[in-house]
């Protein structure tokens, strides 16, 4: 019996959001509701809200730094073909199959006595690995596998080469859209298995949702990294099937819990009874009321997944896992088949630009997600 | 030390000496796109043993008002200007610590939905008893709180089995009047009920206020009641304010005001209250909605809304004059205010 | 849009011993034994045109009674009548098959203003959901009958309001957009679950006028459901006072606001504050408070707060309703007594 307007809003709340009333003239032109079809009113409407929403998104400074490392990311994962097509030479530059010798001047020094590595080269191996006949003092042309960043010659290798003579520049770029593709199936995924999984479970209740939580709690309990590898066993897992899987073992899983309990704080509100009192059936209510209302936070969710999905891809790839070519996670995995893992930095181009292109791109997804968050739950806006 | 009720019934009370005096309070609360004026110029005083009411609807500002007398205010809030005096003290000049002291002890309040804000795992009777606590550290044993607590829940009706008991097993009724023991642990001369009644059903909330009023009677206390409901404000005051829009636009006996209300605004909330007695009189819906505090409008608050409202209302804000006896209205038109018996024209 | 309002003089709702009870589960696996009973056998009657209200405190079962009259929930037992015109159907017991066509004859308004509209549906949307789902009209048609109703209710231009989101509007905005709604399948009969508890006062008055005129106009019928007695007397021309799933008394509103018989009417009504200091009112005294009506006893529900209750009450089962005036009775032993 408390008035809500008494209690519900108190006396600090001033009024209620009169900015942007919707002024119909601006909506439908002319002003003549029949001469406007009514999905061109929606859109519309549909802009100003996301306008809205960007407007208080844009404050969130986390949320900005996100979508610049996205975007960097972006133009990274779209300039890898265009370069490929137009300045570099694929025969060199490819990121799996690209060759390209750096060739360098290596002076041979007695044994033991080697000082610079890229420079020096003793004899015994010398003599072992090209030719017999050589010795001391001798100035012999040996590829470098992998090279250092150079810029000089031919081509130019910004992050040097690979141990197999890729450069690494080229598989960083594909790397990104390899990232992106995975990221996307995966979210994609998870937020449509998830927010149905959810809606219905909330929805039906009883059986229905028992089924569906005992899912979603046996899933919870199987470690997402064992399992997958178990997986990776059974079948060839590339970079479509990965996201498909997480996003399944995701959507089923505890996203769907959280999801579901928001489809229930939605399922009891008044306007769900208004809707069957107006004669809306189960669909209806579902994919009208319920679901519009829990998709924000399934975006949300979203966001974190992909997060989830790039984090996972570089470990599977780097464990050897994955039957994909090319990826950040590939990129660490060769540099510690080859045996240059614990090399420090003298070989620091085979593992930062990989390793730091993994974390930042998982950030940037994390942080859109928190910025986003506070777009979706009014309650975290300051005031 | 032993806090007896015994004292407080002995109070000797003064009806003529002020207890707290408002004097042209003026608060707002900052937020990101200005200053919310929420509370205007208020100045009313509430004497001893008297029951004071504070009416209005949602966005009034007579909850903010409540908050800044005990300076319960959210941390945007800034007090601009005006005194609130206890027994000659301003208040606003304390130190925080100075102010706590006096919080509780002196002025006690009853939140809105407090009854609904008991923490639900521990006891009742331990909840006041951290309420002593804090008051009287080290000047009361446990069975002196304990005897406390008992004499307060019979000051309030409840039985004294009900101390060691957890609140979901009180009732919505039960569990207000235990909010109401604990503003009274400290024995302190002023209460302020805000919405006391207000979720509770028509049976209990008779109930309660009765209470009230014998508690404030036979302690020589005085209540300051904040509601929208003006039925209740009717039957336990003395005196009554109307707000509106942050501003004191009425103020007077509570007899005389609802005899004959001058403000536009009291006159219209009294013609829009439907009753079970009396004629079925025609009731006057009032057009609008309350004005933005972010922006008020200029001259009167009430100017935009008001059928009485001349050119002067736009431009000059009428101040809270005295029309007889206690009675001060803030309308340059209080004249043009019909009866409320006389028939609505429409 | 004047209707000509179906000259009938059956009643246009009719219930009979309507139940409804909660089972309160004690256990995995064992049956309930143990149930809530929320409406114990109720019989009322709502005239064409006529305005009822269900008045009583919180627990009395009126919120579930109202909601059994629009199917949101199932009744226990009991029968529900609808005589609207050529329809005329034990809804108590409709098939899936005919539920569509019940709910263009029978609609609701909520209480709260604020959560009985998605906040992401406009006010379109939201008005025109009942023809959208009954798949009735092209959406020009249904957005001029929109409009027309934004009109009747007093949202007014009409266009300007078309496409606004509910967190745009005022709390007594949104409750026009809910009786807009309500009244857009044009409906013979609503129950109003009360509409106006959540407004400001000054605002309440509006709705209320907006309703009853409305009513008139277009020849519905209202179940008003309302714990406040003042507002049961400006809107319904009969009360039913409801105690513990029973109906205790029940007739013209006037009447029954001054000469109650049942001794909790009495109660309640000595309760109700006058805004008037100048109005002193004698409270009748009655002990203990509300409980739930789990397996109750079979004598008078009211039995245990009565200050009446006397050997007949405690030797007899809960009373029937007996007469006490033209069109109004009450279900006690001892009026006349008292």
């Amino acid at each position: 019996m408390a008035t809500k307007e008494t209690t519900h809003r108190s006396d600090t709340d001033p009024s209620h959001e009169d900015d942007g009333a919707v002024v119909f003239d601006e909506l439908v032109r002319g002003g003549d509701v029949r001469s406007e079809p009514l999905w061109r009113i929606r859109l519309r409407l549909f802009r100003r809200s996301f306008a809205k929403n960007w407007g208080l998104y844009r404050e969130s400074k986390m949320g900005i730094v996100g979508l610049v490392i996205i975007a960097f990311f972006g133009v990274m994962a779209v300039a890898h073909p265009i370069l490929l097509s137009t300045v570099w030479d694929p025969v060199v530059y490819d990121p799996v199959s690209g060759y390209d010798a750096v060739v360098n001047e290596f002076t041979i020094v007695e044994d033991g006595a080697v000082v610079d590595e890229l420079s020096e080269i003793e004899l015994t191996q010398a003599r072992f690995d090209l030719n017999p006949m050589v010795s001391v003092g001798d100035v012999v042309r040996i590829p470098v596998q992998p090279a250092p960043p150079s810029f000089e010659g031919e081509n130019v290798h910004v992050l040097g080469t690979d141990p197999q003579g890729r450069d690494i520049f080229s598989q960083l770029l594909y790397g990104a859209r390899a990232a992106f593709l995975l990221g996307f199936v995966a979210a994609f995924t998870t937020v449509f298995i998830a927010t149905t999984v959810g809606s219905v479970a909330a929805y039906y209740g009883g059986r229905i949702d028992g089924f569906l939580m005992r899912t979603a709690d046996l899933i919870l309990l199987m470690p997402l990294l064992p399992l997958l590898i178990v997986m990776s066993a059974v079948v060839q897992i590339n970079m479509v099937m990965l996201g498909i899987m997480i996003g399944v073992l995701l959507g089923f899983g505890g996203d769907a819990i959280v999801l579901k309990s928001q489809a229930l704080s939605i399922k009891v509100k008044a306007y769900i009874d208004a809707a069957r009192v107006a004669g809306g059936g189960d669909r209806h209510i579902i994919f009208r009321h319920i679901v519009p209302n829990v998709v924000p936070l399934s975006l949300l969710y979203m966001m974190f997944g992909v997060t989830t999905a790039i984090a996972l891809e570089a470990t599977l790839s780097f464990l050897g896992l994955l039957n994909i070519q090319m990826s950040w996670g590939i990129m660490i995995n060769k540099a510690s088949t080859e045996g240059y893992l614990l090399s420090g930095t003298s070989y620091w181009w085979l593992l930062f630009p990989a390793g730091l292109a993994v974390s930042f791109l998982a950030f940037g997804f994390f942080v859109v997600g928190r910025g986003m968050d506070e777009v979706i739950n009014p309650r975290l806006r300051a005031r | 030390m032993t806090l007896s009720l015994e004292d407080l019934q002995a109070r000797r009370v003064d009806r003529n000496q002020p207890l707290l005096e408002v004097d042209d309070l003026v608060m707002h609360y900052r937020i990101k796109a200005g200053e919310v004026s929420a509370v205007d110029n208020l100045s009313f005083t509430i004497h001893q043993g008297e029951a004071v009411g504070l009416v209005g609807e949602s966005g009034c500002g007579k909850t903010s008002a409540a908050l800044s007398l005990l300076r319960l205010l959210p941390a945007n809030a800034e007090y601009l200007s005006g005194q609130v005096r206890l027994n000659g003290e301003d208040l606003l000049q304390l130190s925080e610590e100075a102010m706590r002291k006096r919080r509780w002890k002196e002025i006690a309040m009853v939140f809105q939905g407090a009854m609904n804000s008991w923490n639900p795992v521990y006891r009742v009777g331990d909840q006041i008893r951290e309420v002593l606590d804090t008051h009287f550290r080290g000047q009361m044993d446990i069975e002196e709180q304990t005897a406390h607590i008992e004499r307060l829940f019979a000051a309030v009706g409840l039985p004294r089995e009900m101390v060691d008991r957890f609140p979901h097993e009180f009732s919505g009724g039960m569990r207000q009047r235990a909010v109401i023991a604990m503003a009274l642990a400290c024995s302190p001369g002023l209460i302020i009920a805000d919405e006391p009644t207000t979720a509770l059903d028509v049976i209990v909330q008779d109930q309660i206020l009765r209470e009230l009023k014998r508690i404030q009677t036979e302690m020589g206390m005085s209540i300051l009641y904040i509601s929208h409901d003006i039925a209740v404000i009717a039957e336990v005051t003395d005196s009554l304010g109307v707000m509106y829009a942050g501003k004191l636009v009425e103020y007077g006996p509570t007899a005389e005001v609802f005899a004959r209300p001058r403000h536009p605004y009291a006159y219209l909330l009294l013609r829009s209250t439907p009753s079970i007695t009396g004629p079925r009189r025609q009731l006057a819906p009032l057009a609008g909605e309350p004005p933005d505090l972010l922006n008020p409008p200029s001259g009167c608050r009430f100017h935009p809304r008001c059928p009485f409202a001349t050119e002067q209302c736009s431009v000059e804000e009428p101040p809270l004059a005295e029309i007889s006896g206690g009675h001060r209205v803030a309308c340059w038109n209080y004249e043009d205010v019909p009866e409320l018996e006389a028939e609505l024209v429409r | 849009m004047t209707v000509e309002a179906p000259v009938q003089t059956k009643p246009i709702v009719e219930v009979v011993g309507l139940k409804k009870l909660f089972p309160i589960s004690r256990g995995l696996f064992r049956a309930p034994n143990e149930f809530v009973h929320a409406v114990d056998g109720i019989d009322f009657e709502i005239a064409p045109g006529e305005s009822l209200g269900l008045v009583g405190e919180s627990g009395c079962g009126k919120s579930t009674t109202g909601r059994m009259l629009v199917k949101l929930l199932d009744p226990s037992d009991g029968k529900i009548q609808l005589n609207d015109g050529d329809y005329e159907r034990d809804i108590a017991n409709v098939p899936r098959s005919g539920i569509k066509e019940f709910r263009s004859r029978v609609q609701m308004i909520f209480q709260d203003p604020y959560e009985s509209m998605n906040p992401r549906r406009t006010v379109f949307d939201t008005i025109s959901e009942p023809l959208a789902v009954q798949k009735v009209g092209t959406i020009p048609e249904r957005e001029e009958r929109v409009l027309e109703l934004l009109g009747l209710v007093g949202l007014t231009p009409p266009q300007n309001f078309l496409f606004r989101y509910p967190h745009e509007l005022s709390g007594g905005q949104r409750q026009r957009v809910a009786i807009a709604r309500a009244l857009v399948m044009n409906p013979r009969f609503v129950v109003a679950d009360e509409p106006t508890s959540m407004l400001d006062v000054s605002i309440r008055i509006s709705i209320m006028e907006l309703m009853t005129e409305l009513g008139d106009r277009l020849g519905v019928s209202y179940l008003y459901i309302t714990h406040d007695l003042a507002v049961a007397r400006y809107m319904c021309d009969r009360i039913a006072v409801m105690y513990l799933g029973k109906i205790v008394e029940i007739g013209p509103t006037e009447q029954i606001l001054a000469n109650p018989q049942h001794p909790y009417t009495r109660a309640l009504l000595s309760a109700v504050p006058i805004p008037d200091p100048k109005v002193k009112r004698t409270p009748v005294e009655i002990k203990g408070g509300i409980s739930k009506a789990i397996n109750p006893p079979p004598e008078c529900r009211f039995i245990q707060r009565c200050p009446f209750a006397a050997q007949v009450c405690w030797e007899n089962p809960h009373p029937e309703m007996f007469q006490v005036g033209e069109q109004h009775h009450a279900a006690c032993y001892r009026i006349g007594e008292i």
